[in-house]
């Protein structure tokens, strides 16, 4: 009862300070991120709070260079910078380094200012160019706890061959960088060498194989799976 | 605001009034909840459920965290006795036997009014090594007779046995293997599941086929207050 009444009451005082016309209506945001896979590492999260004319990604339209290099690589710096440009509050790396599979994020702030919108986004290993994100979900006025669960993406920018390959986490390289969980085998063919959709599509999940020696795929089918959703986030307004 | 307040408060005092009045009415002191699941998969059964009215100590199970015993001979033979033991719980059913896909079961369950009042519940997905799906401590103490909720939940995977689909290891009709096996050779964390690969798709050692495939989304519960 009393934590149902009490965004009731803050919205209450926030309407009379309104009514003074003095005060600019700011909220701070307290975030935690659990990986729900049983074997999918994310790379370091990016998020960011930020006027609605900027987005780290739009689902069917294709990918900036620097969402590119996000989910192709894990790098994060080009949507920071694109970010910080438009003015947005940015958090970066919140868990200092890998999130692994079943793991949280310990609870961390973002500030944001009235009207903001919260964007969210980190690379699943291993894939070639797969990413779990957040576009822009308008932060609610209301104090309250929110959840949201979100799908891995498929950045539309690599065909999935799913093999892994050093340094193919710079864009324009095909392969897979890493796979932290030590898991992936290696000699696979290839599962493909053409990406149908090259705008951000809702990821098709990875094929995998059972021939850690060769196949099509470096991938294993019963480890490196997943079924969306791969995040819960749970979002404090304050 | 203020009044809305006010006329909750005075609501609130007639209905303190009815009850002293009515101190000898036992109805007013029950509630009856009528539990029902519908399997949504395409070849799935699910074992008898696990249903559970409960105070908010009872969490049957963390994405992360290891499973409990009980969890882990539900997810992988479909017991649900382990499961089902523990202080918090206010009231158990343990179902009426299999839920085959595409059909549904209904439980009621009449327990004394809580202030606080949770449900839970969990069932086998038969043909998978230790793969469950459910709910977990979903708040209906504000649910008033004739209101309801229905949730679509999904497939977790219990973390305890390694999904090798293969022979002897599933107690399913595709497989009619061992249940419940101690022996925890798993990731050791609950998380979702990543489906079953099956035969069909490339896993040469397993005895599924492509009809045992399912999507994140396995289960439909309705929880309707009925008294």
């Amino acid at each position: 009862m009393n934590k149902r009444t009490y965004p009731v009451l803050r919205s209450f005082s926030c309407a009379t300070l309104l009514a003074f016309g003095s005060v600019a209506h700011a909220a701070t945001l307290s975030l935690e991120i659990t990986n729900l896979t049983q074997g999918i590492h994310f790379t370091p999260f990016i998020v960011a709070t930020h006027q609605t004319d900027h987005q780290f990604f739009e689902a069917g339209m294709a990918a900036s260079t620097s969402l590119q290099a996000m989910a192709e690589g894990g790098d994060i710096s080009g949507l920071e910078t694109d970010a910080v440009a438009a003015g947005a509050m940015v958090v970066k790396n919140p868990n200092l380094g890998l999130l692994m599979p079943g793991q949280a994020v310990a609870s961390f702030d973002i500030s944001a200012n009235a009207g903001d919108n919260l964007s969210l986004a980190a690379m699943l290993l291993p894939t070639n160019d797969g990413f779990a994100g957040i576009d822009s979900w308008p932060i609610p006025t209301q104090a309250g706890t929110y959840t949201l669960m979100v799908n891995a993406y498929d950045a539309g920018t690599e065909a999935n061959n799913e093999l892994i390959t050093a340094d193919s986490g710079a864009p324009g390289v095909i392969g897979i960088p890493a796979d932290p969980s030590g898991k992936a085998g290696t000699g696979g063919s290839g599962v493909t060498s053409t990406e149908q959709n090259m705008a951000v599509h809702i990821h098709r999940g990875s094929l995998g194989d059972d021939d850690a020696a060769a196949g099509l795929s470096d991938l294993d089918n019963t480890v490196h799976r997943w079924l969306n959703p791969v995040l819960k986030v749970t979002i404090t307004v304050q | 605001m203020n009044k809305l307040i006010k006329i909750a408060a005075v609501v609130l005092c007639g209905a303190t009034l009815v009850a002293c009045a009515d101190s000898d009415d036992d109805h007013a002191k029950q509630a009856s909840y009528r539990l029902t699941v519908h399997n949504l998969t395409n070849n799935q059964p699910f074992s008898p459920l696990a249903f559970a009215l409960h105070q908010a100590q009872y969490n049957p199970w963390q994405v992360g965290m290891a499973a409990s015993l009980g969890l882990e001979k539900l997810a992988e033979g479909g017991d649900t006795t382990d499961f089902l033991r523990d202080s918090a719980i206010v009231a158990a059913n343990a179902g009426d036997g299999i839920v085959a896909p595409g059909m549904s079961q209904s439980v009621d369950i009449t327990v004394p009014t809580h202030q606080m009042l949770m449900y839970s519940a969990a069932t086998m997905l038969v043909n998978t090594n230790d793969g469950f799906t459910g709910l977990k401590q979903y708040d209906i103490s504000a649910l008033m007779p004739g209101e309801s909720m229905t949730m679509l939940a999904t497939v977790y995977d219990a973390g305890t046995e390694k999904n090798t689909e293969s022979t002897d290891t599933m107690p399913g009709p595709a497989d009619n293997g061992i249940g419940f096996d101690a022996t925890r050779d798993d990731v050791g964390f609950v998380a979702a599941h990543q489906g079953v690969v099956t035969q069909d798709d490339g896993l040469t050692s397993s005895v599924l086929n492509q009809s045992h495939r399912f999507e994140s989304k396995v289960a439909k519960f309705t929880i309707e207050r009925i008294e």
